[in-house]
């Protein structure tokens, strides 16, 4: 008899599968990767959605306001050029328009439908105002209008906006938030899973480390295992998930937040990362539970 | 390459061994007797590192072994065969794939050529794609025989190697450690069966050691 003489391992030695291919808890790992995948695609969606309300909000907070005038018709044209004049001495406005009876019929018309007669109509006249930076003292420029245009009121649209771009921003944070814990708990239930797997398989484990393995070279046939799962499940995960955003309505200029929630432009790459962000879990959260639980059982 | 230097391994609140002394010179062949419970397999386990002393020394290959961390004990293990008497399998994995698991484990594999010898030193060629659970107990000890020196190791350790097979397979798998020995491996059986080691020492010369009363001693001729 001659012993075998050693050379480096062929792929497909590497590749042999050392612990069963099989157990209950491969079903487990792909499932949960794929539901927790499935789960993140809509958390990014309504995330990317509030971040973009956020910015549009945020963006027309510093923009603009509005002063609507309304008096009697011999006084109209008179407190319109008092607030004209009034506000080209403001400081603190960066610029300042009168709306025409074009524009507002065009305002009107989702309302009241076209040819809407606004020259007969007692529609307030309205003068957008766009805020500098500082911006103007409203509580001034109101007592200075009431002065001046007794029948103009400033509408600060910030003081709604604001808000409204404050909520659009804890709603984009809560959807980050969910993210991670979302991205938590999959490592959670995958290192249950692994550990579960590593205890099932301990006579396995006792037979490769008594034939002389490392504890790395049998972590690895483990992290490898559902790590692979983890991206089969995620990335059949993440195609669900996108197929439902998709199936979402359109967003148009009349939609409110819920017809814009979904994905725009290279939004679309976020979810497709996702499959491998989660195959990263797996990996992370595998290895450690491997190693752990490798110098329990042996 | 193995010695224990005064050792002791306490189980539950009482002592398993204690004061036991040895070591095991290159290429010599010895026998491990007593009744079942006296620690033979405990001093295997203290042997490769499975067990660790409560107090004393065990060296392998001039190693004190609570010296080792997790991978020099892996390290080591490549250096020492080990046969048990329940030798366990990966149940999915052929014969033949378990038998070079010790290559595997260490990102290397042999030559099939030199494989199929090693199924012939063992007499098991025909079952090379055969899985564990279809092998006999004779069969699987000469597996598990041949899988314990697939790395030409230093060092053979067989825990009762013929306790489940029948006296014609056992002198098999005598005469196959008997022919290792000859090699130059050192050998260390542990076995109850007297009657395998009066045959073995009929062959070569073979030290006999003897658990009694928590302690090692050598055996006198009476055997």
């Amino acid at each position: 008899m001659r012993f075998p003489k050693a050379k480096p391992a062929s792929p497909a030695t590497r590749a042999l599968q050392v612990v069963p291919p099989s157990g209950p808890t491969a079903w487990l790992t792909t499932f949960t990767a794929g539901a927790m995948t499935f789960l993140c695609v809509f958390a990014l969606a309504l995330s990317l959605a509030s971040g973009r309300l956020a910015d549009r909000w945020s963006e027309a907070l510093a923009k603009t306001a509005t002063i609507r005038l309304s008096a009697p018709a011999e006084q109209v044209q008179l407190q319109t050029d008092a607030i004209l004049a009034t506000l080209a001495t403001t400081p603190g406005v960066a610029s300042f328009r009168l709306i025409d009876e074009a524009e507002t019929r065009a305002l009107l018309e989702p309302w009241f439908g076209p040819g809407l007669p606004v020259e007969a109509l007692p529609i307030p006249r309205l003068i957008e105002l766009v805020e500098a930076e500082p911006p103007y003292d409203s509580q001034g420029l109101r007592q200075r209008l009431a002065a001046e245009a007794p029948g103009a009121v400033l509408d600060d649209h910030t003081r709604w906006r604001r808000p409204l771009a404050e909520a659009a921003g804890r709603i984009r944070l809560l959807g980050v938030l969910s993210i991670a814990l979302i991205g938590a708990a999959m490592a959670a239930m995958i290192t249950l899973a692994a550990r579960a797997a590593l205890a099932t398989n301990s006579q396995e484990i006792r037979v490769l480390r008594l034939v002389g393995a490392k504890d790395s070279y049998i972590a690895r046939a483990f992290v490898r295992r559902f790590t692979l799962r983890t991206l089969g499940g995620a990335a059949v995960g993440a195609a669900a998930g996108m197929a439902g955003v998709a199936a979402l309505p359109a967003a148009d200029a009349a939609g409110g937040f819920l017809t814009g929630l979904g994905f725009t432009g290279t939004g679309w790459l976020w979810p497709l990362a996702l499959p491998a962000l989660a195959a990263l879990v797996a990996f992370l959260a595998t290895r450690r539970a491997a190693f752990q639980k490798l110098r329990e059982l042996t | 390459m193995i010695a224990f230097e005064n050792v002791a391994y306490s189980y539950g609140g009482g002592d398993l061994l204690s004061e036991v002394s040895l070591r095991l010179a290159p290429g010599s062949f010895h026998f491990l007797t007593g009744p079942s419970g006296a620690g033979k397999s405990t001093l295997l386990k203290l042997a490769y590192a499975e067990l660790l002393p409560t107090t004393g020394r065990v060296t392998l290959f001039d190693r004190d072994v609570t010296s080792l961390s997790r991978d020099d004990v892996a390290r080591t293990r490549r250096r020492i065969g080990i046969v048990h008497q329940d030798c366990k399998f990966l149940d999915h994995l052929t014969l033949a794939a378990n038998m070079a698991l010790p290559f595997t484990v260490s990102d290397r594999e042999s030559d099939p050529q030199d494989m199929d010898d090693l199924l012939g030193w063992v007499g098991l060629n025909h079952l090379a794609n055969a899985y564990p659970p279809q092998l006999s107990g004779g069969e699987r000890q000469r597996a598990a025989l041949a899988r314990a020196v697939i790395v030409d190791p230093d060092v053979i350790l067989a825990d009762e190697p013929t306790g489940n097979v029948d006296w014609e397979m056992s002198l098999r798998i005598l005469t196959l450690l008997v022919e290792l020995n000859k090699m130059g491996k050192t050998i260390l059986v542990a076995t109850h069966d007297l009657n395998l080691i009066r045959q073995a020492k009929a062959q070569i010369q073979a030290r006999v050691l003897r658990i009694a009363k928590h302690r090692v001693q050598l055996a006198g001729a009476d055997l």
